[in-house]
């Protein structure tokens, strides 16, 4: 409705002074009558009068069409707000008022709507004319539309494209002439606004019909019976238009048997019999053929009535011109907004592989180097987000709090796991499935510490203000800003540790560790140092994920539990022992993910199913995943 | 020289066997049921479903400890097997009610009539009233006996050929069986798969045509059932790792691609157990859930197949009694300590209850063994045991290195 407009008006008017508007009081003087008893086709010409005799002239208006105009039995109007009441004319207060309200017909509220816009929509003031423009936008009617064509050139270009904008989805809707509203959908077509698509749904909107011969419709398209058309549709729309006789529920026929049990027998059928579709069927019959129950549509009368007669869809938008435009800019905006869903999708992709990349980085480097899975890694990404927990009790500032978080969970997981490697893994060498199963020790009693700690409820981990929000495109395309600033973080890392491997000593002798431990270790390396380095860095890494995905996330004991499958696919899809391998795994991962979740996203369950299956499958043609590590360790 | 056979070969058989008909005599005979009622129907329960925990480590036991496979999914086939016995469980017992709340009915119902009833009844909690057809054996307790160990060894033959002729080993293969088994559970936890989604199968306690049988009657017949199957079992799987097949599975856990030089098929002999312990498993599982009365997907999940090799570490992997010991061990520690009847230990300032920390401790207490005492429990027998005068035919096997 035009409610807020009218409350608009009614704001700016009553900001004004109070001030005695003899023109207006003039007209009310002479049309009395007619403001009282108003008539559609009338009020126009008065309306106008109102309007053009200044802000009390449309602020009577607006309370006219909101009826909030009462008149006095001495002949003044008021416009009434609640409990108080004000002279329309004067605007002074008149206490203890009982004015009798007037109550115009939707036709005469209308007009004065159409006329109260038109005076909006030539206003002097931009933001006047901008508010007029956003409510026409939110409820436009076909009133509206006259007055944004008789309004005068916008000067604004921003006000000038919305107002054309509004014209032609209105246009599209209420235009009396077919050849204009094809115009105005052909010069939008190929928008993929929602309002533009809001504009061609119900013109496109279609009604099933039977008819034995073609009906004098705009036809969309005949139905053939099969596929999305079945054949109890059918059979329910002659039901429906009366064509065929509503055929018999099983449960109609039980019940109508039941009713007709005469001495243990229905028409002669003993009830113990009756267990029986077939004995039942000819029960029924012979208590139709004897009248005692109603005939029902058998299913030689459904055939007949079938076959009898057409199946169409009509569209309730008798012109074939506008349908058509409308169908061409659909399919156009259709196309559109699919190429814009994969956009979306690839962000979503994106951001998904992100997380990917940061909670399985440190299990691939441990995994390339040591031939080791660490089970707790899982359990250090938790450890991780808790930190960021218990960061930000302490400092309130949210983005210091961030700012101290991440470099404070990679020195907590990093020492955890220089400690787990101390004192586990590597009295473990050589052993890679006892490891696994050591690490999984130390994951169950770090996941089962954490809830005797922090409790098993979920903790928050608040992200900065600015980091709250999303980056919004269009109607379609738009991303959380904490994805990208995840996104950002995984870019970070990626070049981080590509410094590392490429640049630096440690690299270097990470890198030759991992190609032959035996022969860098006769090279003066020391590879249980490296060891130690490596496994420190990768859950140092996991740390970070923890904290980023602590920002998105719930933050519980079992948070890492929900990234470590993923993160062990994405290292088993990408292969080890090289950063790119993990990040082609995450990326297909993250991108499988999103694109199987996208075709069914009704169920999330399902994706992961198809996605491990995926995965199982891929194993068979990359047993070493994408990027395959090669050299002797390879073969171990 | 005519070797003996292989049950006087392994001495270890006939003990299991006695110790479990000892034990099995014993419970019985303090059970409310059968005897003094010592031992509460509960804990009857308890214990049967204990013996079945253990026919599952003996699987997981030859899979691992003797085929070198740490399969993280056999929770996945004991699962399985729960399933397929607990549709019928379900199905029959769920006809009966409806059969006979339909019998009120001035009309007989029609075959169809009383499917739909049992369809809406089972079903009509996951919002759907159409059999499915995963469940077109259920009416059928024989067929459904055949789906116990068909469905979960057809499973392990199509996920262990997939993944043995890629030469998928070690870490890689373990991750993949966990895979196998989270990818199952996630499936289960639709709603549509035609299984109850998170509701899972439930009521399993109650067995259709035994209505007059009473509870505490029941756990004892059960508790007979899984002692029969596991010694069963263990006298297969001794079976099995005894002679010239056992060595050459030991041999793969050694040294797969020696083995394969030596000509032997490998992928053969792996798909071959890996199968057979799925069977066992899924035996075991259709045992235990008609004890423990319900079964939903969250028995699939990894964890509880880690558990498992948890239990055959800590007993002791490549002894199959091992793997009892593990099992029963472990199972009953963890349900004694997570029961909340263990004495809380009350440290000055802080008080340890169990429930809570229990897991800590196993965890824990879980590195340890794995680096002190790989052998695990099983390892202690052999310091007490006097070695061996007589050397074995085959050549010892190595302790595992993988």
């Amino acid at each position: 409705m035009i409610r807020p407009l009218i409350a608009l008006v009614l704001t700016l008017c009553l900001a004004l002074p109070a001030s005695a508007n003899p023109a207006l009081e003039a007209v009310i003087a002479d049309n009395l009558d007619q403001i009282q008893k108003p008539s559609r086709k009338t009020v126009e010409p008065l309306v106008a009068e109102i309007a053009a005799t200044g802000p009390e002239g449309l602020a009577l208006l607006s309370a006219w069409a909101g009826r909030a105009l009462g008149v006095t039995d001495d002949g003044r109007l008021l416009i009434v707000d609640g409990d108080s009441a004000r002279d329309a004319v004067t605007g002074a207060a008149v206490p203890d008022a009982d004015p009798k309200m007037l109550r115009p017909n939707s036709g005469v509220r209308s007009v004065i709507e159409s006329a109260l816009v038109a005076g909006e929509i030539s206003s002097p003031d931009p933001a006047r004319r901008a508010a007029a423009l956003a409510s026409i936008a939110r409820d436009g009617t076909a009133g509206h539309l006259a007055a944004l064509r008789a309004a005068p050139p916008e000067a604004d270009p921003a006000l000038a494209a919305q107002r054309e904008r509004a014209t032609n989805l209105l246009a599209i809707r209420f235009d009396p002439d077919p050849a204009a509203r094809v115009a105005a959908i052909e010069g939008m077509a190929g928008d993929v606004g929602l309002d533009f698509r809001a504009a061609l749904n119900p013109l496109l909107a279609v009604t099933r019909v039977a008819s034995p011969t073609e009906p004098k419709a705009n036809i969309a398209r005949e139905l053939t019976i099969g596929g999305d058309f079945p054949r109890e549709a059918a059979i329910a729309l002659l039901t429906a238009n009366g064509t065929l006789q509503p055929r018999l529920t099983p449960a109609d026929q039980r019940n109508a048997l039941a009713a007709n049990i005469v001495d243990g027998a229905v028409a002669g059928i003993p009830v113990a019999e009756l267990d029986d579709p077939a004995a039942r069927d000819r029960a029924y019959e012979a208590l139709e053929a004897a009248g005692a129950v109603p005939p029902a549509a058998t299913d030689a009368e459904a055939e007949a009535a079938l076959a009898a007669n057409r199946f169409f869809e009509t569209y309730a938008e008798a012109d074939r011109a506008v349908t058509d435009a409308a169908r061409a800019a659909q399919t156009r905006a259709q196309v559109r907004l699919a190429a814009m869903t994969g956009i979306d999708l690839g962000l979503d992709a994106l951001s998904l592989a992100s997380i990917y990349f940061l909670a399985a980085i440190g299990l691939a480097i441990t995994f390339g180097v040591m031939r080791v899975i660490n089970m707790a890694h899982g359990e250090f990404i938790m450890m991780g987000a808790y930190t960021g927990y218990v960061t930000q009790t302490l400092i309130a500032n949210r983005t210091l709090s961030l700012v101290v978080a991440l470099p404070l969970a990679f020195a907590v997981t990093f020492a955890a796991g220089v400690l787990l490697y101390r004192l586990v893994i590597r009295h473990l060498a050589n052993r890679p499935l006892e490891t696994l199963l050591a690490t999984f020790g130390v994951s169950i009693a770090l996941q089962q510490l954490a809830k005797n700690i922090f409790g098993t409820q979920a903790r928050p981990l608040t992200a900065p203000a600015w980091l709250e929000g999303s980056i919004t495109v269009n109607d379609v395309i738009s991303i959380s800003s904490i994805r990208v600033a995840i996104f950002v973080l995984a870019l970070l890392f990626l070049g981080l540790f590509l410094f590392i491997m490429k640049r630096t000593r440690l690299g270097l002798e990470v890198r030759a560790v991992t190609q032959n431990p035996g022969m860098s270790a006769s090279m003066g390396i020391n590879p249980d140092r490296i060891a130690m380095m490596t496994f420190g860095l990768g859950s140092g890494i996991a740390g970070i994920a923890g904290v980023a995905i602590g920002l998105f996330a719930q933050v519980t004991s079992e948070l890492g539990q929900q990234y470590i499958v993923q993160s062990f696919m994405t290292v088993v899809v990408g292969g080890v022992g090289n950063i790119w391998g993990t990040l082609a795994g995450a990326a297909l991962i993250g991108g499988l993910s999103k694109v199987i979740e996208f075709f069914n996203p009704s169920n999330t369950l399902a994706a992961q199913t198809f996605m491990i299956l995926f995965i199982v499958i891929f194993i068979q043609f990359r047993p070493r995943g994408i990027i395959p590590q090669r050299g002797r360790a390879a073969e171990a | 020289m005519t070797r003996k056979p292989f049950i006087l070969r392994n001495p270890s058989i006939l003990i299991v066997l006695a110790v479990l008909a000892l034990f099995t005599v014993a419970v019985t005979a303090l059970s409310a049921a059968y005897g003094t009622g010592a031992i509460p129907t509960s804990m009857v329960k308890v214990l049967g479903k204990t013996l079945c925990l253990a026919l599952a480590a003996v699987a997981m036991d030859l899979v691992w400890g003797y085929l070198g496979i740490l399969s993280l999914g056999q929770m996945a086939f004991f699962a399985l097997g729960g399933y397929m016995i607990g549709q019928w469980l379900m199905y029959a017992r769920t006809e009966a009610i409806v059969a006979a709340s339909m019998a009120g009915n001035p009309i007989p119902p029609t075959p169809q009539e009383l499917q739909e009833g049992v369809a809406n009844q089972i079903f009509g909690v996951v919002g759907s009233a159409d059999l499915p057809l995963v469940w077109s054996f259920a009416h059928s307790l024989p067929l459904q006996l055949i789906l116990v160990v068909a469905v979960p060894g057809l499973l392990a033959l199509v996920f262990g050929w997939l993944a043995f002729r890629s030469r998928v080993n070690g870490v890689y293969l373990s991750i993949l069986t966990q895979a196998m088994t989270l990818a199952l559970a996630l499936w289960l936890f639709q709603n549509d798969s035609g299984f109850r989604g998170n509701n899972g199968l439930s009521g399993l306690q109650n067995i259709p045509g035994l209505d007059g049988i009473d509870q505490a009657t029941l756990s004892v017949w059960f508790l007979w059932a899984s002692a029969a199957a596991l010694g069963l079992a263990y006298v297969l799987a001794a079976w099995v790792v005894s002679g010239k097949f056992g060595s050459v599975i030991r041999a793969i856990r050694d040294d797969e691609t020696r083995v394969r030089f030596l000509g032997y098929p490998v992928e053969g002999f792996k798909l071959a157990v890996f199968t057979l312990a799925a069977m066992l498993t899924a035996v075991a599982g259709a045992l235990y859930y008609p004890q423990a009365g319900i079964i939903n997907p969250a028995e699939l999940m990894p964890i509880a197949s880690i558990y498992l090799a948890v239990w055959v570490a800590i007993g002791g992997r490549g002894r199959l009694y091992g793997a009892i010991i593990g099992a029963v061990v472990v199972s009953l520690l963890s349900s004694w300590f997570t029961g909340g009847r263990a004495p809380a230990i009350h440290l000055p300032g802080y008080t340890v209850n169990w429930v809570d920390w229990w897991q800590v401790a196993l965890g824990l207490g879980f590195v340890l063994v794995t680096l002190f005492a790989p052998k695990g429990i099983a390892g202690l027998f052999d310091r007490l045991s006097p070695p061996r005068r007589v050397p074995a035919p085959e050549p010892q096997a190595k302790e595992a290195q993988a």
